[in-house]
């Protein structure tokens, strides 16, 4: 009798976590796919990723709370704000760099999170802010599931149908994919490779502009937030295979179950080092990524 | 290979630098001193790898590790940090090699290396913040002051203990890049950077050198986290562990110069007297500000001067007899770093 009750709870906060697990999942893959794009059609990771996505929380902090625009008006703004910034990367940072070696172009963009981070601890200080929304929670049954993260989960999806139709369905679109398979041919073809790539880093910036509408319902920002979920979208990346679409948005919904999971037994933070383990036990397994076809 | 003349160089600036503080005993520049040469060491050991093409992010996590488990067996077992500095060694070194192992075994190099060991650092972070209730978490963790013997805790009041320490620990960390640089593992090491398969090929175990190399590393680099520890007294997990703890070893070895022996120590000299004006110039206000300094210093210096401060001097120092290959040009280079050295010890 009590070990039943004690099993339907359990039962209830086990499913609990797993959806709420495949919502979370939904932003993970958001943040894959932008890291992926960059690299699969520049050849170049960008540490800062996570940074930019944290200049874009600050921005619709003070879009929403400090100019009182409306979140749906903030949002397309922060989103074009962060594209921006993406291109102004790419234009300064990673042109030069583009006949140096890989490693160059990486750290350089390392330097660009120094000066991200503290950029922001600069102008905004070090305080948690928060957008101060209150979402409604859904109550399901027993289960009870934020608004924002379904409605992130939701964004997220329509973010990455977007990017998969623009993908096949436009000229641009093509010529991006053509070009992260031979670099080379695709100038002699006259497609201008130096648009392409300001487009594709403008994407990738809109990206992380979108997820950080998504994250900014949901978590405080201040300048390190990066950190907390920078490091576990590299791992997805490399997981899926970096330049792998498919395999990032396998790969985050398996580390975001993992977080999800773990973070039910105790701390969220243990779930990043359960799914860190799982990482590194994977590699052994599949070293080249999820996807990787056996040889 | 070391002449007689660069014998007596290496043999004068050491006995100046063992009799400053005996002559000069401003604390506040002492402290310098030892936060320079502590660094020095720890860029040191990054730049063991990292002249290898093995850039790792993960050192921050090894330097926490060699931070944090020594203080913590101080407070929580009074075990001393004689004990507790193996013991946190070890750990860092069986961290790397866990980490180190499927990396090199399945040929992760690369974006894949530098992000997996990215990722390293930034979860070790997320650990010391998780075990707050025995790490103090972001607040920052103190060793509990020796009652008894001073040496046997290795806490000491006066900065020329300090100073010398610190000393012997850098002293330490050249001997052994140079130790690195002479043996058959350079060579090893070298030609896995240039075309691993080639390598393989000729006969080099590719997976045991690199974790030879990066077991190595991560073994000094956890050592200047405890003395870090030892010497500050307090640490907090952002100034010993994490990704920014991380890119500043990297910053510093190619600020200086990542292919020789003293570029490191060069490279802290630099960021730490940066860190330090922008500290006082700016006062209070300065929270960032040196960090953004870095960052944008860090962009240009890899777009402009690759080499480093040191490495680029060199080079321009360098009289053109011939086309030097690619690791006699390295040689020539710390030759000459040595020459360069002298002035400045």
């Amino acid at each position: 009798m009590f070990m039943q009750g004690f099993l339907d709870i359990f039962d209830i906060y086990l499913l609990e976590a797993v959806i709420n697990g495949i919502l979370l999942g939904g932003v993970l893959a958001l943040l894959a796919l932008g890291l992926n794009l960059i690299f699969g059609v520049i050849d170049v990771t960008w540490i800062c990723y996570a940074e930019l996505v944290m200049i874009g929380m600050y921005a619709m902090y003070f879009l929403v709370q400090y100019y009182g625009i409306s979140y749906f008006v903030a949002a397309p703004l922060t989103i074009l704000l962060v594209a921006v910034l993406g291109a102004a990367l790419h234009y300064l940072v990673i042109a030069p760099l583009l006949t140096a070696p890989p490693i160059n172009q990486l750290l350089a963009t390392g330097g660009v999170l120094f000066v991200l981070q503290s950029f922001a601890t600069v102008a905004f200080g070090i305080d948690f802010r928060n957008l101060g929304i209150r979402l409604p929670v859904l109550a399901f049954g027993d289960m009870n599931f934020s608004y924002a993260r379904l409605l992130s989960f939701l964004a997220a999806l329509v973010g990455m149908v977007a990017v998969y139709l623009f993908m096949t369905r436009t000229f641009t679109g093509t010529a991006i994919r053509a070009i992260s398979q031979d670099r080379q041919i695709m100038a002699l073809m006259g497609v201008d490779t130096k648009r392409i790539y300001l487009i594709t880093s403008a994407l990738g910036g809109a990206l992380a502009g979108l997820a950080a509408c998504l994250l900014v319902l949901q978590y405080d920002v201040h300048p390190f937030v990066g950190l907390s979920f920078g490091p576990i979208t590299f791992l997805i990346c490399v997981l899926g295979g970096l330049g792998n679409f498919i395999g990032g948005f396998i790969a985050a919904f398996v580390f975001a179950e993992i977080i999800s999971l773990g973070g039910l037994f105790s701390d969220l933070e243990w779930g990043y080092v359960l799914a860190f383990a799982f990482f590194i036990v994977m590699m052994f397994i599949r070293p080249a990524g999820l996807l990787a076809r056996r040889r | 290979m070391m002449g007689q003349g660069r014998l007596a160089a290496w043999a004068i600036g050491l006995a100046a630098l063992v009799a400053l503080p005996f002559v000069y005993r401003d604390p506040y520049h002492l402290h310098i001193l030892v936060l320079i040469l502590i660094w020095s060491f720890a860029y040191t050991s990054w730049s063991m790898m990292g002249r290898f093409g093995l850039v790792s992010l993960g050192h921050g996590g090894f330097m926490g590790i060699g931070a944090y488990v020594t203080a913590l067996l101080w407070n929580h077992l009074g075990l001393s940090p004689w004990i507790g500095i193996p013991i946190s060694m070890v750990a860092a070194g069986i961290l790397a090699l866990i980490v180190g192992y499927p990396c090199f075994r399945f040929r992760i190099t690369g974006h894949y290396f530098v992000l997996v060991t990215l990722a390293l650092s930034g979860i070790v972070l997320q650990v010391i913040t998780a075990t707050r209730d025995y790490t103090g978490g972001s607040l920052g963790y103190t060793p509990n002051r020796a009652a008894g013997n001073k040496l046997l805790a290795l806490q000491f009041d006066d900065k020329i203990t300090w100073y010398l320490i610190a000393l012997g620990v850098w002293l330490f960390g050249i001997v052994v890049w140079h130790w690195v640089d002479r043996s058959m593992a350079r060579y090893a090491l070298e030609a896995i950077s240039e075309d691993e398969d080639a390598a393989a090929a000729a006969g080099v175990d590719v997976t045991a050198e690199k974790l030879k190399i990066t077991l190595l590393s991560a073994l000094m680099t956890a050592l200047a986290g405890a003395i870090y520890c030892q010497y500050q007294m307090f640490i907090t997990p952002d100034t010993v562990s994490g990704i920014a703890v991380s890119l500043q070893m990297v910053f510093a070895a190619i600020v200086g110069g990542l292919f020789v022996s003293l570029g490191p120590t060069v490279g802290a000299i630099i960021t730490i007297l940066l860190a330090e004006t922008l500290r006082i110039g700016f006062g209070t206000k300065a929270v960032g500000w040196d960090n953004f300094v870095y960052g944008v210093l860090l962009v240009l210096f890899i777009i402009f001067l690759p080499k480093g401060i040191l490495g680029s001097v060199l080079d321009r120092l360098k009289p053109q007899r011939k086309v030097p290959r690619a690791h006699e040009h390295e040689v020539v280079q710390k030759q000459e770093a040595v020459q360069i050295a002298r002035p400045g010890t």
